[in-house]
């Protein structure tokens, strides 16, 4: 019985002791990340192009490659990354409760998600809409004929929502086959287990792409939502919030202003646009501002990439996904891509 | 020697006594736990309200009236869309419950034969009986549920392949199953006029299966004759139902699934989620039955057969009337624990896409609504409150089984 | 006697030689006819199990002994098979070290894992069998402290730093003992260690690692870790733990203190009512909403407590049953010989309801072991997470059976020969004379 007692006293000390602790923690995203090390970052577990571990376990992709930048932004090294695997029904969860600091996995913005999740979000990085991929030896040509067909869809995410939507309001039935991952997905898709799978166009893309025949798929025309996809950290750090929207920025303006890692470091040694001198750390202190360095932006294009740099290398025409630019290229070529001026 | 017998003096607590006098040490040490336990609670809610101030939430469960805006694969009772979010946990959870009920009947089925006959004087039966519950035993559930589901959706033919003048694949049973990558499609009965008068006497025939049963105990205790009871019992199951249900002009037809567009429509379909995880927990949770009723059985000590034997009756009547009453006593209690163990790897749905609570409240509701900590709670509490009615289910009946020792 | 020759025709004079009992009544041929034909009934049960035996071998042996050792994709195997229905055992062949060390971990680093995993068998081999030499028991104690070293890698000088908090826990409480009653001197040594852990133990231990770091090893990420040795780590904590935690509650239950039986039947009753995969979730997900802001625990520390709690809710029950067991007249017998609480539960009541609940023991830690597969689900890549991430990859794409006949044999052998071991302890430990 003794033991109880001291059992008690124990847990009071251990209270009190973590309260102590509890008290001089401070609650800046930024400060905790440079205290820990490392950035933790919320990705896709497996979407080719985007997210996904390569045969040595090296994370690569487009989405990676933001985390990468934040890292280099704040540590000056992009390797500083811890990530977090998530499937689309926790990942909300893992970012509200503090387990990631910023997801980077292919996320919509929406309204509910921004006011109600209490999410923010800090840019779009993929402008993107639902699509459905078919055998095509079901001859299906139109997403309209779709009628009491078997659909996979990932759950938690917004195409499950628009999904129910679509079929709801051009009155047919569907049955909904719910799948935890995009690889599950798939592997369902390619069993046979679903006639349709649906997700955005562009991970339909990627998916298209590792089959082992891809021409006897198709995917249908009708893209039948908006998919703004971008990286978001919680509510209520607006500090952490401007380092992951500024760093998304930087690298879409280094890409408008044609720097790229290739020729950033001659650029660092000053050029006559104030604009990339202001960008680049040369001028000004817009890295102080951040509580960042004052060559971020320089890290994060020298070591990770431009955003078309990036683009290309993950997910452009060259890689096996394959994907345009399209509505991702910059404002300045017809796309949506922009970012406000670095002033 | 005067000081054994002085009476404790009235003032003299000390405060040391509260460690050290078992009169009030009890107290000391569960005002002290109490104080823990108030401490750690306190300081857990604390932390939760701060850490949700921060993220500017706060605990509200009015996301449950709110419309789910998802669909769910199986639907036991009418949901839609455009259902709250409430009703699509009650969906989840009758799910849960379905696919519980009718693992809890195939597991008792399986595990009581495997059981019975490993104890068979047939050594290869034994043998092959004890391969089975000694695999499945020790292998985990989820590698059973997630190869039972990737052999149905890999190795069974896909609705497609049914297609065509000549098939690859064709239904069972008369052209009334269908077995596919997809589930399986059995008949549904379509219920048309006077329907109802076949299930009612279907119903009157079970009560009086009950009422013979009383009358033939009576019978049997007030004159020793023993009826065929369990050929009279079958035909007052099956004969009155069956006269009705042809004399109304057999107002219950089989819908036979068809192929129709992508689908088998028509029929009720078992989808493979749960199919696979029905099979898998039945099989795995009957390997555990199994060896229940085995000890059961052989915890019943020999004398009680041997007196049986002393006394004439058969082997068969040894079983029901002496060695079964007794061994149920043993037995009933761990089978209701793998009962409960039953429904909870249930949520193990997870691991082949089958919609119960967790997928619904805990899953696509919670990622929906980023209401995490309500939707959690809310599920812990439902299954907790599902345990402990099958719990307290298991101790009524202890009680009502307890040996009854004067 | 001579008369009697007369009357009596013949008398043999010597035993006639022992006819061999009939043929069908010795050897195989009465075994055979005992165990398998002995009626109608067994027959048909016999001619049907040959049936499904042969059924099941026929088209499993050509399978599993016919298969592909050396491909590297699924569409080499099957070129190489040649439209003959056998295994690609290939995958194993390529991707065995993926399922055994995780996606994650450094090849370089494979050593370690080996080396914990023959040090473990060290270590428990004293706890399991009584003729292994006691002197053993050394590894025992030192072997949590070698593991966390060796997975974890970085230098010795941490898990030697946390294991001297426990002997100056030891010392403490020694020396205060001298001066004061036992429960003081109990917390004494629970505050000296608290101090020396949080307050003394991380400045020596990091002053003597920036002079000498002692066999420093390359350190490891919790989240490098994965495939069978995240299944052990996990496994084997949890069991180590939830013993003395489910002892501990299983007596709160029995007390006879009403609070403190209140809260340990809440307990219980709680983990045991919820499935663990909730639990997990918890833990992964929503522990930092129950925790001040910038405090972290490592997942797989969290995982292992879970995993821990839940069992020994179950342990506690176990060992409840084992106590209610027991005959009234120990406890009494107990008490008559004025032995305190601690001293009766130690000496009289717990080694004989330990030892009547062995099997449902063992049985807890089997469930244990094999609930240690749920941390695939909170993103952990243990084996199932390495099976999927082999099946996801365009070359094993549409590869089922092999992986999880692998993964399924490496559980069975892990439990198979726990349930062994605890029948064979069960009939070692048999006292009453049946």
């Amino acid at each position: 019985m003794k033991k109880s007692v001291f059992m008690g006293t124990l847990a009071a000390a251990g209270l009190v002791a973590t309260g102590a602790m509890a008290q001089d923690a401070g609650s800046s995203t930024l400060a905790a990340v440079k205290d820990h090390g490392a950035l933790k970052c919320g990705v896709n577990p497996g979407t080719p192009g985007f997210a996904a571990p390569d045969a040595s376990g090296v994370w690569k992709g487009f989405d990676v490659d933001l985390c990468r930048a934040v890292a280099a932004a704040i540590f000056g090294d992009p390797e500083k990354v811890e990530y977090t695997p998530l499937t689309s029904a926790v990942r909300f969860t893992a970012l509200s409760s503090g387990e990631v600091d910023m997801l980077a996995r292919n996320t919509t913005w929406t309204f509910s998600r921004d006011v109600d999740l209490k999410a923010e979000f800090t840019g779009v990085n993929y402008y993107d809409g639902q699509g459905f991929m078919i055998p095509k030896d079901l001859g299906v040509s139109s997403a309209k004929e779709l009628e009491g067909a078997t659909v996979c869809i990932e759950t938690g995410t917004t195409t499950e929502l628009n999904l129910a939507d679509y079929f709801r309001t051009n009155g047919m039935d569907y049955e909904p086959v719910p799948v935890e991952s995009f690889t599950e997905a798939q592997n369902q898709f390619l069993a046979g287990a679903c006639d349709v799978y649906t997700t955005d166009a562009s991970a339909l893309a990627a998916s298209r792409a590792s089959f082992e025949n891809p021409s006897d798929y198709v995917v249908l025309p009708e893209i039948i939502s908006k998919e703004p996809l971008g990286p978001l950290v919680r509510h209520g750090d607006s500090e952490w919030g401007d380092v992951v929207r500024w760093t998304l920025n930087a690298m879409v303006s280094a890409e408008e202003l044609g720097v790229t890692s290739a020729n950033a470091a001659e650029m660092a040694a000053g050029t006559d646009n104030p604009e990339i001198n202001r960008l680049l750390g040369v001028e000004g202190e817009l890295g102080a501002m951040l509580g960042l360095p004052n060559d971020w932006a320089f890290n994060v294009i020298t070591m990770v990439g431009n955003y078309g740099e990036t683009f290309e290398a993950n997910i452009g025409e060259s890689t096996p996904v394959g994907l345009a630019r399209g509505l991702n290229a910059l404002w300045t070529e017809g796309g949506l891509i922009y970012s406000p001026p670095f002033r | 020697m005067t000081t054994m017998i002085d009476p404790p003096k009235a003032d003299g607590f000390r405060i040391s006594q509260l460690l050290y006098d078992t009169r009030y040490r009890a107290i000391t040490i569960q005002v002290i736990a109490v104080i823990a336990f108030v401490m750690i609670a306190v300081f857990l809610l604390v932390n939760v309200n701060r850490n949700l101030a921060s993220l500017g939430k706060e605990i509200d469960f009015g996301f449950l009236s709110n419309p789910s805006n998802y669909d769910i694969q199986q639907v036991l009772v009418d949901y839609s869309s455009q259902s709250s979010n409430l009703r699509a946990a009650y969906v989840g959870l009758l799910n849960t419950l379905f696919v519980a009920f009718l693992g809890c009947i195939l597991a008792t089925l399986i595990g009581v034969t495997a059981g019975v006959l490993r104890l068979s004087k047939n050594w290869l039966v034994a043998k092959i009986m004890t391969v089975y519950v000694e695999t499945f035993r020790n292998i985990p559930v989820v590698i059973w549920i997630i190869a039972t589901m990737a052999v149905l959706s890999e190795a069974l033919p896909q609705p497609r392949a049914f297609r065509g003048e000549n098939p690859d694949a064709s239904m069972w049973l008369w052209d009334s199953v269908a077995v596919t990558g997809r589930g399986t499609y059995i008949p549904r009965p379509e219920w048309g006029a006077g329907s109802v008068f076949v299930v009612i006497t279907f119903l009157l025939s079970l009560v009086a299966i009950w009422a013979f049963g009383r009358w033939s105990k009576r019978r049997f205790e007030a004159t020793g004759q023993i009826l065929p009871n369990v050929w009279i019992k079958l035909a007052i199951f099956a004969v009155p139902t069956l006269l009705v249900f042809f004399i109304l002009g057999r107002p219950i037809a089989l819908v036979s699934p068809a192929l129709k567009g992508f689908n088998f429509q028509g029929g009720i379909q078992l989808s493979n989620s749960f199919l696979a995880l029905w099979l898998a927990l039945s099989v795995y949770t009957g390997s555990f039955i199994a060896e229940i009723v085995r000890s059961g059985i052989l915890a019943i000590s020999k004398g009680q057969s041997e007196a049986a034997f002393a006394l004439g009756m058969r082997p068969s009547r040894t079983m029901n009337l002496v060695i079964l009453p007794q061994a149920l006593r043993v037995i009933i209690p761990p089978l209701i624990s793998q009962f409960l163990n039953l429904t909870k790897n249930s949520s193990l749905a997870l691991a082949v896409g089958y919609q119960d609570l967790r997928a619904t409240l805990g899953g696509t509701t919670m990622n929906n609504t980023g209401r995490e900590l309500e939707c959690m709670l809310l599920m812990m509490m439902i299954y907790l409150v599902v345990s402990l009615l099958i719990s307290s289910g298991m101790n009524v009946y202890n009680k009502s089984m307890k040996l009854k020792e004067r | 006697m001579t008369d009697q020759k007369s009357t009596i025709a013949f008398v043999r004079t010597h035993m006639l030689e022992q006819l061999p009992p009939p043929r069908g009544e010795v050897g195989p041929a009465k075994w055979i006819k005992e165990n398998l034909f002995s009626g109608w009934f067994n027959t048909i049960l016999t001619l049907l199990s040959v049936f499904v035996i042969y059924s099941a071998l026929s088209s499993i042996i050509p399978w599993m002994f016919g298969g592909v050792w050396n491909a590297s994709s699924l569409a080499e195997c099957r070129e190489i098979l040649d439209g003959a229905h056998a295994a690609c055992w290939a995958v194993i062949n390529e991707r065995w070290q993926q399922i055994f060390y995780g996606t994650f971990f450094p090849s370089s680093e494979y050593w370690r894992t080996h080396v914990a995993f023959v040090l473990l068998l060290v270590a428990i081999a004293p706890v399991l069998f009584e003729t292994v030499p006691r002197k053993l028991l050394f590894v025992t104690v030192v072997y949590p402290f070698l593991m966390v070293w060796l997975i974890w890698g970085g230098s010795l000088w941490g898990p030697i730093g946390v294991a001297a908090g426990f002997i100056v826990a030891y010392y403490a409480g020694k020396i205060a003992s001298g001066y004061t009653g036992s429960g003081l001197s109990a917390l004494i040594a629970v505050v000296a260690a608290l101090v020396w852990w949080f307050l003394i133990g991380p400045l020596v231990v990091g002053g003597l690692n920036s002079v000498a770091p002692l066999f420093p090893l390359r350190e490891i990420q919790s989240r490098e870790l994965g495939g069978f040795v995240i299944s052990m780590i996990i496994g084997v904590s949890g069991i180590a733990l939830s013993l003395p935690i489910g002892i501990v509650l299983a007596l709160g239950r029995k007390s006879d203190l009403p609070l403190v039986k209140m809260m340990c039947v809440g307990f219980i009753e709680f983990f045991r009512g919820v499935p663990l995969i909730t639990l997990l979730f918890t833990a992964s997900l929503l522990l930092n909403y129950f925790l001040p802001p910038s405090v972290t625990f490592d997942l797989t520390v969290r995982v292992i407590v879970m995993v821990t709690i839940f069992s020994s809710a179950y342990m506690a029950e176990v060992i409840r049953g084992g106590l209610a067991a027991l005959p009234k007249g120990q406890y009494e017998a107990a008490d008559a010989l004025g032995l305190d609480y601690w001293q009766a539960q130690r000496l009289i009541i717990m080694p004989q309801a330990l030892k009547i609940s062995i099997p449902g023991i063992v049985n807890t830690f089997i469930g244990l072991f094999k609930d240690t597969t749920l941390v695939f689900f909170i993103g952990i890549f243990d084996m199932l997470a390495a099976a999927q991430s082999i099946r996801a990859n365009s070359e094993w794409n549409g590869i089922t059976w092999e992986l999880y006949i692998f993964i399924g044999l490496i559980f069975w052998v892990c439990c198979f020969s726990m349930s062994r071991y605890s029948q064979w302890l069960e009939q070692k430990l048999r006292t009453d004379h049946r």
